[in-house]
């Protein structure tokens, strides 16, 4: 892929889009395939596994319609984890584990306070605070738990971040210096402003 | 287990059809291959096992011979983060303890902090109480029925499942401000009223859910595959049951005539209602699936009980800004979803208790696995390990 990795067939500086610069050409269209079909590997942890599995497998939320297959056999086979709930010291190790286990791209959404911080646990002696000092995370949900919308809206907006990614080999390695996106954040709320 | 040829001298002398010899040579092969227990680790991420809990299931073949669960995976230490909070904010802990019925945990601990402070909260606050404590024993168990059938491999109810819980969650949001995490007791009473045109709401969301429940019966407990795979399998027998600690409906599927609504000290306004206590003989999975489908008929009916019978008035006693529970010590146990649940709380006089024991149904609940799963085939440990429903919160707490 030498022209993509050289750069003529991606990255064209057309107009800088609020989470980045949009990709052009070839780019553009391997990231659009590849954001229709996330694959999520769900780790079902706590509280946030029920609103999680509210999100993907009931009538009323349907994560299924923003292009997000759940339900991979095995984590060889996803794109995308959702750690959802407390991360116990006992548990992190396995949770490294099947990261490890996914094949790049792979993308982690940490849903829930517990998953980012610590949440109401943040001085219980047990409890891992905060999921990204295991492994790095794309999208954070806050909230104890979330709502599932607040779910959808983080999927929503990792398929956007994927769209805007290079596909080169430096640029894909580059990919967690950005920004790290949280839902009802500062950027969202800017960027809704921008559209209003 | 290794099998070893007979000694040669025993042999029986016998004439061998020829026909035979086929049959002959496959069990010379079975006898000769040293068939090793095989090892399984069900989790501790697992589709069928609600969370975190980690089972080392020890095979031969087909037939488990023995399953340990290892729990742990979800501990989060809350005797001891009970000791550095406020009695308020222990409510927000509890809530996360058995997190499908979050409202049924506040109510014992809540009762415990009142009865050592001598505060009794006004009759609406005590009807509000209860009918959401019902309404969170029907999100629990409507969201089991649809899961159960998912665990033997029919998906469309787990979707009615998940749909009929939305109904309740609907109300216990509009009610409280939390889909599941409500906090919404307070040392005294509840912290809001109803909002305006909650009670005809309930009452349709009611019937709602009494219409599914016919719904999962004829689906689900009707169906031949699910009677096939559920039935006779996974029997606890009533008394030993007990002595192991099993509560709620793993135990009245067992025949045990027992439920704390009714049969132990008052609480809440239970003792004003006409209820009934479902029980099943058989005590297989089979008859967990049902006493549950019965009882979340029940609780509906107990709603639109409550709903004709809820009084006007205020919904807060009188209690100090700061609140400051003197010595003593409780033990509050009640009837919660998935079984006994109780506090003792020990109070040295402060804004925070000085010990809490959390007792949790679930805890017990799984702690017949190894005796229950021994004996039985690889696809029956999970519709056992579904039909018993744990939350391992609620386990491992």
């Amino acid at each position: 892929m030498g022209l993509v990795d050289g750069g003529a067939l991606g990255r064209g500086a057309k107009k800088p889009g609020l989470l980045g610069t949009p990709a052009r050409g070839v780019s553009w269209l391997l990231n659009s395939s590849r954001r229709y079909s996330l694959w999520m590997f769900q780790w079902g942890l706590a509280c946030c596994a029920i609103e999680m599995g509210a999100a993907l497998a009931s009538p009323r939320y349907d994560a299924m319609r923003l292009g997000v297959i759940p339900f991979p056999a095995s984590p060889r086979q996803a794109d995308l984890v959702v750690i959802s709930g407390t991360v116990t010291d006992k548990m992190a190790p396995a949770i490294k584990r099947l990261y490890d286990q996914m094949p790049d791209p792979k993308y982690v959404i940490s849903m829930g306070s517990c998953a980012n911080c610590g949440g109401p646990y943040w001085d219980s002696y047990s409890v891992t605070k905060g999921i990204d000092q295991i492994i790095p995370v794309d999208v954070y949900v806050p909230g104890c738990p979330p709502r599932p919308e607040a779910l959808l809206q983080a999927i929503v907006m990792l398929q956007e971040r994927i769209q805007l990614e290079g596909v080169g080999n430096d640029e894909m390695q580059q990919r967690f210096r950005g920004e790290p996106i949280v839902v009802g954040g500062a950027r969202e709320l800017a960027a809704e402003a921008a559209r209003t | 287990m290794s099998t070893t040829n007979p000694p040669e001298e025993t042999m029986p002398d016998i004439e061998i059809d020829p026909r035979d010899l086929r049959h002959l040579a496959d069990a010379q092969m079975n006898v000769e291959l040293d068939t090793g227990d095989m090892i399984l680790n069900l989790g501790p991420q697992h589709p069928a096992t609600h969370g975190t809990l980690r089972v080392v299931v020890r095979l031969d073949g087909e037939r488990v011979i023995s399953a340990d669960p290892v729990i742990g995976y979800m501990h989060r230490g809350y005797e001891k983060l009970t000791e550095f909070r406020t009695y308020p904010q222990i409510t927000t802990l509890i809530n996360r303890i058995d997190w499908l019925s979050s409202f049924a945990n506040e109510v014992p601990f809540i009762d415990g902090a009142e009865k050592l402070m001598g505060v009794t909260a006004p009759p609406r606050a005590q009807y509000i109480r209860t009918m959401l404590t019902e309404l969170s024993r029907i999100a629990t168990f409507v969201l089991f029925l649809g899961e159960m059938s998912l665990q033997v491999g029919g998906i469309t109810p787990a979707f009615f499942g998940f749909r009929d819980r939305e109904h309740i969650l609907n109300l216990i949001e509009s009610a409280t401000g939390g889909r599941f995490h409500p906090n919404f007791n307070r040392i005294g009473g509840i912290k809001d009223d109803l909002p305006w045109g909650w009670l005809s709401e309930t009452r349709s969301a009611m019937q709602k859910v009494l219409d599914s429940c016919d719904d999962f019966e004829d689906l689900v407990a009707g169906n031949e595959i699910f009677q096939a795979r559920t039935r006779s399998i996974g029997i606890i027998p009533g008394d030993l049951g007990a002595t192991y600690g099993v509560s709620g409906s793993n135990l009245r599927a067992s025949g045990v005539d027992w439920d704390l609504r009714r049969d132990g000290a008052p609480y809440l306004v239970y003792p004003e209602l006409d209820f009934k206590v479902w029980t099943h003989p058989d005590g297989d999975s089979y008859a967990r699936y049902m006493v549950r489908l019965q009882e979340t008929r029940e609780s509906a009916r107990m709603v639109v009980q409550m709903l004709d019978q809820i009084p006007e008035g205020p919904i807060m006693a009188k209690v100090p800004r700061i609140i400051k529970v003197p010595e003593g010590e409780v033990w509050v146990e009640t009837e919660n979803p998935l079984g006994q649940m109780g506090y003792y709380i020990v109070s040295k006089g402060g804004t925070g208790p000085f010990r809490v024991k959390i007792r949790s149904a679930s805890f017990s609940n799984v702690s017949i696995l190894p005796w229950l799963l021994r004996g039985v085939y690889v696809p029956d440990v999970i519709t056992i390990l579904a039909s018993l429903y744990f939350i391992l919160g609620d386990i491992d707490r």
